[in-house]
């Protein structure tokens, strides 16, 4: 018992580390937003663009480029004379390569910006490797899979989750996506580090199964990268409303220059949005099919529409409505993104009101 | 689901004149409106979130289904609109009209979305590729450049290199240039099979679900060590029967539970028990021999399609009563528990105390009811149990004489005494006493009462689901399905081969003798493509590209009108020998450009 209770307060002091880091990452990546410089983005110069093209009275909605991407983003770009349609003309920007802007500039220093960024993705994969110490340790210590209660799903949830936005930040160079991440995610490792902590010990008779490994962490994987897809269409939405808001002001400067502007691209959200949730969704499938299939081994039914197989049932059904929605026309865009949206809270909602709240064959927690 | 709005049928019937103003027109208009409207894509999304909603309550609200005794206790403490909630299914949303409705409703719309698409894309599989497009520079993917070979070589080798990678192909002569290919070149109908699997195994699953909830049944019972029982209706405590199960077919097995185990966690959590049981699958076949096996949590015993799960475990006291004429009995009861260290609760009835006239019966029946502690510790009077092992069981019971109530014809619990024969005073407490295993107590007139040990009893249940391996296929299907139309893409590729030269009238042999032109194009169906790579590929299979001087690009430039796109993009190009452009490059390094299409 001995080497195991120290093996754990390794885990307990790494999983403090992860949250520290977390916390300094998401404090550098807020930095870097409020003091992104303004000039050389390509964003920054469509929107000035438009600006200066409103001013002359011109349409925006100019040219098949804008008629290409605009389908991508949303409301169909015939529409330019509408305001939302020529909120989406910003994504014409898209047909440069967003890193543009990032592989033009390396001769100057980078400025504060740019450092607190990198320092922020530092931090980030420092928490990351201490979030991975925690959760391996604490499953020595335990000796099972560290994923038997709220606190451990939520320690193997927040590591996913920025995981899969360290991979996606490595592959489009959009750290923004990272505020939007690491906030939820925070959040929740600091819940996790205090409310939600127990001590490390075995697991009721029901859960010694090799299921556990199967159904748990396939759970835990599609619903950080859900996570990630939520985000990028929490921002999505932000971003949207700021395009439509600069076009219907052209000349507020203060606006132009505010911090939803400084987003990604909604082009390039929209496709992080989709891309992760095309990963996770088939991943959520298998994980609830793998815990019907534990469910008939160990509660004698295979669906019983047990409160969390219910709201699993639920996340489900709106994540398939939103892969239906992306290519269904007055749906695509904003919708899309509000029912990507609600079912990542669907998915929160099961992890824990369900857990806590309501009683049912998952309770395990308590 | 399509959202294709096909106007085209409508149209078509619509000029002629109706010869009869009939109301039958009218009503089959109506109802192809109907149609429409119910399978049109926006109709299936909305009945997908009112799913999502209707499903909501089964996960807030207690539900009959699986737990009677907190939705009688919601019931109980909501008087005003609990009883409202009640009638309009709240509490069995998942057998209620209205849930049924949406499903419903939504697999029509699903089948009538299907249906025709499945037909569709038969007629794809027996379609040929789309013909070249005339400008191919404008696809989202091109490329142009110049090969060693004839047209007719090169169009040869880049039809068998294509089909080699299982690429449909249709290889056609130019009409526009003499001695000119076109290949045009198309993959990924995998696409579409994946979802119509998909979408099919959505109905599949549901007609398996439904298959459980007609043929199904479950039933649960407790059984102490030493005990046997064989399957019927009668021999559960609840039975859960599907919707055409009467109980009278049920394959009969016979169990008995020889030994139950149980491993605990020094805090007291239970982290394993076992039930070793003999079994006859069988009974009714002659020679049908008792088996040993050992169930366990997560392990159940299947039986020819039952199911035979061990769901819990507890205690019953054993106790002797000695009556005052002599004569004993051994009696004991299950006692349950809700409570992690495994105080449990019940009560032992005697309804026929021996040697008492069946007149007498109704004063002298006796009851002990109360809590049996595994680990028994009494501290101030009040027993509580500090471990679920029976390390050292203790009783604390209240033990009452007179009317149990059981000849009443009411059923009761069999873990309680019924209070209302308490409170009528037909029942009558007269001791209330703790005991350790091998303590007595005496009661007024005599008669003693010892508690000689405990037993164990596990909880099993049996279940049986005809529907479930199907649903098991279908859920397989399902996501086969899924990642098949989600990772696999519909991709187009195109070759337009031009003799070069030709189009240069007398230089044609001096400039170009067997070389040809290449121009490529490609377009992926989906905007999830990544087609960019592959693209790059295949656009290379006409061969390896040769330098263009740039006199045969000024030359071109100057020639007839009617070749003037070949000419364009011939004088396009800054670098010499190949030309590659890629529109809209964004994102994830993805040529994405979705055609105006759905294919979802």
């Amino acid at each position: 018992m001995n080497p195991n209770s120290s093996i754990a307060q390794v885990s307990d002091l790494a999983f403090q580390a992860t949250m520290a880091a977390y916390l300094v990452a998401l404090v550098c990546l807020g930095i870097e937003l409020a003091a992104k410089r303004r000039a050389p983005t390509e964003l920054e110069a469509v929107s000035a663009a438009r600006r200066v093209a409103a001013k002359s009275g011109l349409l925006v909605g100019s040219g098949a480029g804008a008629a290409n991407t605009a389908g991508i983003a949303g409301t169909a770009a015939t529409a330019g004379s509408t305001p939302s349609g020529s909120a989406d003309v910003t994504v014409t920007s898209g047909q440069q390569p967003p890193t543009a802007a990032q592989t033009q500039g390396p001769a100057q220093p980078p400025s504060w910006s740019e450092r607190f960024g990198r320092a922020a993705m530092v931090v980030t994969v420092v928490g990351l490797v201490a979030n991975l110490i925690s959760i391996v340790t604490r499953g020595i210590a335990a000796g099972r899979l560290p994923l038997a209660n709220v606190y451990e799903f939520s320690a193997a949830f927040c590591f996913v989750a920025v995981l899969c936005w360290v991979v996606l930040a490595a592959k489009t160079k959009a750290r923004g996506l990272g505020l939007f991440v690491l906030t939820p995610v925070t959040l929740l490792a600091f819940l996790a580090g205090t409310v939600l902590w127990q001590k490390a010990g075995p697991v009721v008779a029901s859960l010694n199964s090799y299921w556990k490994w199967i159904h748990v962490t396939t759970v835990s994987i599609s619903g950080s990268v859900l996570l990630v897809s939520g985000a990028a269409s929490v921002m999505y939405l932000l971003r949207h409303r700021y395009d439509r808001k600069v076009t219907e002001h052209p000349d507020d400067v203060d606006l132009a220059n505010s911090l939803p502007g400084k987003l990604p691209s909604l082009q390039l959200l929209d496709k992080i949005a989709y891309r992760t949730a095309i990963v996770a969704f088939p991943l959520y499938t298998f994980a609830i099919i793998a815990g019907a299939l534990w469910a008939e081994v160990a509660w004698g039914r295979y669906w019983s529409w047990d409160p969390k197989e219910t709201v699993a049932f639920i996340s489900w059904v709106f994540y398939a409505g939103y892969l239906h929605a992306r290519h269904t026309s007055g749906w695509r865009g904003v919708r899309a993104a509000w029912v990507n949206i609600v079912g990542f809270a669907a998915i929160i909602f099961n992890l824990f009101f369900i857990n806590y709240v309501v009683t049912g064959l998952h309770s395990y927690a308590s | 689901m399509t959202i294709t709005d096909a106007p085209g049928r409508t149209t078509g019937a619509t000029p002629r004149p109706p010869a009869k103003p009939g109301k039958v027109r009218a009503t089959l208009q109506f109802l192809r409106n109907v149609w429409r409207g119910l399978t049109s894509m926006r109709t299936a999304l909305i009945l997908l979130f009112l799913l999502a909603l209707a499903s909501l309550p089964g996960a807030l609200l207690p539900q009959w289904d699986n737990g009677r005794e907190k939705t009688q206790a919601y019931l109980d403490e909501h008087t005003t609109w609990g009883p409202l909630l009640n009638k309009l299914g709240f509490f069995d949303v998942f057998a209620s009209p209205w849930y049924s409705a949406i499903y419903l409703l939504l697999f029509i719309s699903l089948i009538g979305c299907v249906l025709p698409r499945s037909v569709d894309f038969a007629r794809q599989l027996r379609a040929k590729p789309v013909r070249t497009p005339r400008n191919l520079a404008r696809m989202p993917l091109s490329t142009e450049y110049r090969v060693d070979t004839d047209p007719e070589a090169t169009a040869d080798r880049v039809e068998q290199q294509l089909r080699q990678r299982h690429w449909r192909v249709l290889r056609s002569a130019e009409p526009a240039t003499a001695g000119g290919y076109t290949v045009s070149a198309e993959k990924g109908y995998l696409r579409e099979f994946g979802n119509l699997v998909f979408h099919f195994s959505l109905i599949g699953l549901l007609g398996a679900v439904a298959t459980g909830a007609l043929f199904g049944y479950s039933g649960s019972r407790l059984i102490g060590t030493g005990e046997s029982y064989c399957s019927s209706v009668a021999s559960y405590d609840t039975f859960r029967a599907g919707i055409t199960v009467d109980g009278t077919d049920l394959t009969p097995f016979c169990v008995q539970l020889d030994k139950l185990t149980a491993q605990f966690s020094p805090e007291g959590m239970a982290t394993g028990f076992q039930a070793d049981v003999q079994y006859q699958a069988n009974p009714q076949q002659p020679g049908d021999a008792w088996q040993r096996t050992t169930i366990e949590v997560n392990e159940p015993l299947r039986l020819n399609g039952q199911r035979l799960y061990l769901m819990g475990h507890g205690y019953a006291p054993e106790l002797k009563v000695t009556w005052p004429n002599g004569q004993t009995r051994d009696v004991t009861s299950n006692f349950i528990s809700n409570d992690a260290s495994l105080l449990s609760t019940g009560a032992v009835k005697i309804p026929d105390p021996p040697g008492v006239p069946a007149d007498q019966n109704s004063t002298k029946q006796l009851a002990i009811a109360g809590l049996f502690a595994p680990t028994a510790v009494v501290q101030g009077g009040i027993m509580t149990s500090v471990f679920p092992q029976a390390t050292a069981p203790g009783l604390a019971v209240k033990i009452y004489r007179g009317d149990l109530g059981v000849n009443s014809g009411v059923p009761q619990s069999v873990y309680a005494i019924d209070q209302g024969q308490v409170d009528a005073g037909k029942l009558k407490e007269i001791k209330e006493v703790n005991l350790m295993v091998g303590q007595r107590t005496t009661l007024d007139d005599g008669t003693t009462i010892e508690f000689t040990g405990y037993r164990n009893w596990a909880a099993l249940q049996t279940s049986y689901d005809p529907g479930q391996f199907w649903a098991l296929v279908f859920a397989v299907l399902l996501l086969g399905g899924l990642m098949i139309s989600l990772i696999i893409k519909r991709r187009r590729v195109w070759f337009r081969i031009t003799p070069i030269g030709a189009d240069n009238g007398p230089d044609a042999g001096a400039g170009g003798a067997g070389r040809s032109l290449v121009s490529v194009g490609g377009l992926a169906r989906t905007d999830q493509a990544g087609y960019g790579a592959e693209f790059d590929t295949v656009a290379r299979l006409a061969g390896p590209a040769v330098p263009d001087p740039a006199t045969e690009a000024a030359a071109s430039t100057a020639t007839s009108p009617e070749h003037s796109q070949q000419a364009e993009s011939a004088a396009a190009p800054a670098v010499p020998g190949t030309e590659r452009r890629r529109r809209q490059r964004a994102g994830l390094g993805d040529p994405a450009q979705p055609e105006r299409e759905s294919d979802e």
